[in-house]
């Protein structure tokens, strides 16, 4: 299926965004997340790659699924995980960002896992505490380890990734999860296509060695891969679209839409869902919905890299 | 010492510089001669002025390979004095002023009290003269509580001591005020400034565009400059007032200015030293302390800017200084505040055009020091006979590196860490007594 990765280990401390990584370190995670489904499919599904290590998963941004998944693959190589329930409560006595940094810094963890609101947040971190530093989504910068998990589940599925045409569909502008799979599937030599409309697409979004597309017609004809986004509540309603409706009828992926895409595209969604928003139920829970597989690879992947860090720990 | 103590300078021995390149963009002078001061005030300086021979007792300074200069008039200062002590005093700002060649700071009024009462600028002032360095010249709110509701006492104000009237920070953003304000002002020939930011387009953290984008962060367009200019230069237009616009950053504002002048406005504009030597690549992976308002344009923006000044159609060039602790800035990068520290860096940074080939030395000093002098109508910005002795020795070849941690500004945010610079001031005069000294200065 692939190649043998060139890399024998993964050269980088933190994990925080996909911009900076090379094909080989890309391709390396990836071989390494395919042996961590087999783990997970395994009926004791243990590893001790991080036994006696500390994993603390601090979230600044609610995220059941992505916290959960991190736990989980924390938990099946044995590190001791601990989720910080930071929310809001620490930022609101006037706490900063770095002033939490060095609190945690001092309970010695071995690898933080972050999720913060603010791009550039994980970054700042990283530079004050002296574990490793996974990015677990900053703002609308990064979210690596979902494009990471994105990339396993097309090659799972169609072989490769080199030559696809990928579609990324919807609110391109405040997402960070079409940041990362858009930095990484042009690594990996994708046709990368983003479709929505015009308000939700960053400026200077034809700079990044992307097609722009602003109806769902032609953005998806052909395409190999169809990737739709969330589309957060408190921007359906007048300020970037007018309406849920108006946005549905347009950019919503339903059967008609997703027939312009090849007949064995696949249909994918980092979730949560607005079903009925940006993806017809119909398709969402359809034949060529992978959805449900991006959950279990996502696990795998946060297993790889958790490991590929964890080779830099001290007395590793 | 402080300016009671420089303007109680009778008495001092007079001094003399000799052989330093004298650069007075006030006179057009650029050459190789002697400055002599009596009492604090310039008695001659040029090529020829010891033809009346040596006055008797003075101190001598060898100004061989050195350039004198009028001290720089810095249009754009905040100070955290009074409320924000702990960011920046007039003490520890004219400090980093005087190290800088700053010798006239002009005071934005976003203190806490905001400066927008007589009583207060009276204040300003008397604090400034029991311990400030250098001369402090306080523009004061043009609106109360620079809340761009009502406006202020301009009157009284100008009476007080304002040199002019400007919300700092914050744009006046009600096109009727800003318009009233200008009828009004012109009574009192007092220059309204304004920082030239559409407050609805300016939500953003950084220029908009791809880095922006490629960041994660929110994007401040050009337009929210040029809209917020071009209304305010057509109400300009419209009611004859005095007019500068506070900072430019973007290729459009240059044009929209150069209109302006051709229709023969009284306006005028200031660019930040940051919008003339960094550009939105210097922010680098989220470098907050280039968090500025209006943000770091593009490197064609940034040529832009260079070229306006080369061509006189930028008027002011300010430090923007602006002291933030490191509590401010210790957030991610779009909730950090905006601002950086500049007075000490604004002469060395400003000197990389000048070495760079890009702006004459005289255009360069012109913008720093005798432009905004007379806008605001100061004695200062000119080496002419008469005037206060506020001079720069310095030495423009000096090459250094900045270290942080020996600003004297109380907050060390600058944009210029570790930056290689050019050019240092080896001594600063403000009214003819010795407020900074480094090296054979």
């Amino acid at each position: 299926m692939t190649a043998a990765p060139i890399l024998t280990h993964f050269p980088h401390r933190h994990l925080l965004g996909i911009e900076g990584l090379s094909p080989f370190e890309i391709e390396f995670l990836l071989a390494k997340s395919e042996e961590a489904i087999d783990v997970s499919r395994q009926v004791a599904k243990r590893k001790d790659a991080l036994a006696g290590r500390t994993q603390i998963n601090l979230f600044f941004e609610n995220s059941t699924r992505t916290q959960s998944s991190f736990e989980i693959a924390g938990k099946r190589l044995g590190a001791d995980v601990m989720n910080m329930a930071v929310a809001q409560s620490s930022v609101k006595k006037g706490e900063t960002l770095i002033d939490t940094a060095m609190t945690l810094n001092a309970m010695r963890p071995d690898i933080l896992v972050v999720r913060h609101h603010a791009a550039g947040a994980v970054h700042l971190l990283a530079r004050k505490v002296g574990c490793s530093v996974i990015n677990a989504g900053d703002g609308a910068h990064e979210h690596p380890t979902q494009a990471l998990l994105d990339a396993l589940t097309i090659k799972r599925h169609k072989g490769r990734i080199a030559r696809l045409t990928v579609a990324i569909c919807g609110d391109i502008l405040h997402s960070r999860v079409a940041r990362s799979n858009i930095i990484l599937l042009n690594a990996l030599g994708a046709r990368v296509r983003v479709v929505g409309p015009s308000t939700l697409m960053p400026s200077g979004i034809e700079r990044f060695g992307v097609e722009v597309f602003n109806t769902m017609k032609a953005g998806l004809d052909g395409a190999d891969v169809v990737m739709m986004l969330r589309l957060q509540r408190e921007r359906m309603s007048g300020s970037y679209v007018p309406s849920v409706r108006e946005y549905f009828r347009y950019f919503g992926l339903d059967e008609e839409k997703l027939g312009h895409a090849k007949p064995d595209a696949i249909v994918m969604h980092p979730g949560p869902m607005n079903r009925g928003v940006e993806i017809d139920p119909a398709v969402a829970d359809g034949p060529r919905s992978v959805i449900a597989e991006q959950v279990e690879m996502g696990v795998a992947v946060r297993m790889a890299v958790l490991e590929a860090l964890a080779a830099h720990l001290p007395n590793a | 010492m402080t300016i009671r103590e420089a303007i109680s300078a009778t008495g001092l021995p007079p001094m003399l510089i000799e052989r330093a390149r004298i650069v007075d963009p006030s006179r057009g002078l650029d050459a190789v001669g002697s400055v002599i001061i009596e009492n604090g005030v310039i008695r001659a300086a040029g090529p020829e002025v010891l033809n009346q021979g040596h006055p008797e007792a003075a101190e001598i300074v060898d100004g061989t390979g050195l350039v004198c200069i009028p001290g720089l008039v810095d249009g754009r200062v905040f100070v955290g004095e009074p409320g924000a002590e702990h960011r920046e005093t007039l003490a520890t700002a004219s400090a980093a002023a005087a190290a800088g060649g700053v010798t006239t700071m002009v005071t934005m009024p976003n203190t806490d009290p905001v400066i927008d009462d007589p009583a207060l600028v009276d204040f300003l002032r008397r604090r400034a003269s029991a311990t400030s360095r250098v001369k402090v010249a306080p523009m004061a709110a043009l609106t109360r509580g620079a809340e761009g509701k009502e406006m202020t006492e301009i009157g009284l104000l100008s009476e007080a001591g304002a040199v002019a009237f400007t919300d700092g920070k914050a744009a006046i953003a009600n096109a009727a005020l800003m318009r009233r304000a200008l009828i009004y002002a012109r009574d009192f020939e007092a220059l309204i400034v304004n920082h030239v930011e559409e407050p609805t387009l300016a939500s953003g953290v950084m220029n908009a565009g791809e880095r922006a984008s490629r960041l994660g962060l929110t994007g401040v367009p050009r337009e929210a400059e040029t809209i917020m200019l071009d209304r305010d230069l057509r109400l300009v237009a419209a009611t004859k007032g005095r007019y500068h616009a506070a900072q430019i950053s973007c290729a459009d504002a240059v044009e929209a200015m150069r209109g302006a002048r051709e229709r023969g406005l009284d306006v005028s504009c200031g660019v930040s030293i940051a919008h003339l030597t960094l550009n939105e690549i210097d922010i680098g992976t989220y470098r907050s302390f280039l968090k500025m308002s209006p943000p770091l344009r593009s490197e064609e923006d940034r040529v832009a800017m260079v070229q306006a000044l080369a061509d006189g159609l930028i008027d002011w060039v300010v430090s923007s200084h602006d002291p933030q602790d490191s509590e401010m800035k210790r957030h991610p990068f779009a909730e950090a505040a905006d601002g950086a520290v500049g007075l000490e860096t604004l002469l060395p940074a400003a000197l990389r055009l000048v070495h760079g080939g890009e702006v004459g030395l005289s255009a360069l000093i012109r913008a720093l020091s005798t432009a905004p002098a007379r806008r605001l109508g100061l004695n200062a910005g000119t080496l002419s006979a008469g005037a206060s002795a506020d001079l720069v020795l310095l030495d423009i070849d000096e090459p250094w590196v900045l270290d942080r941690a020996k600003l004297a500004s109380r907050s060390k945010n600058t944009p210029f860490e570790d930056a290689r610079f050019t050019g240092r001031v080896l001594r600063t005069l403000v009214a003819g007594r010795t407020v900074y000294r480094y090296g054979r200065g």
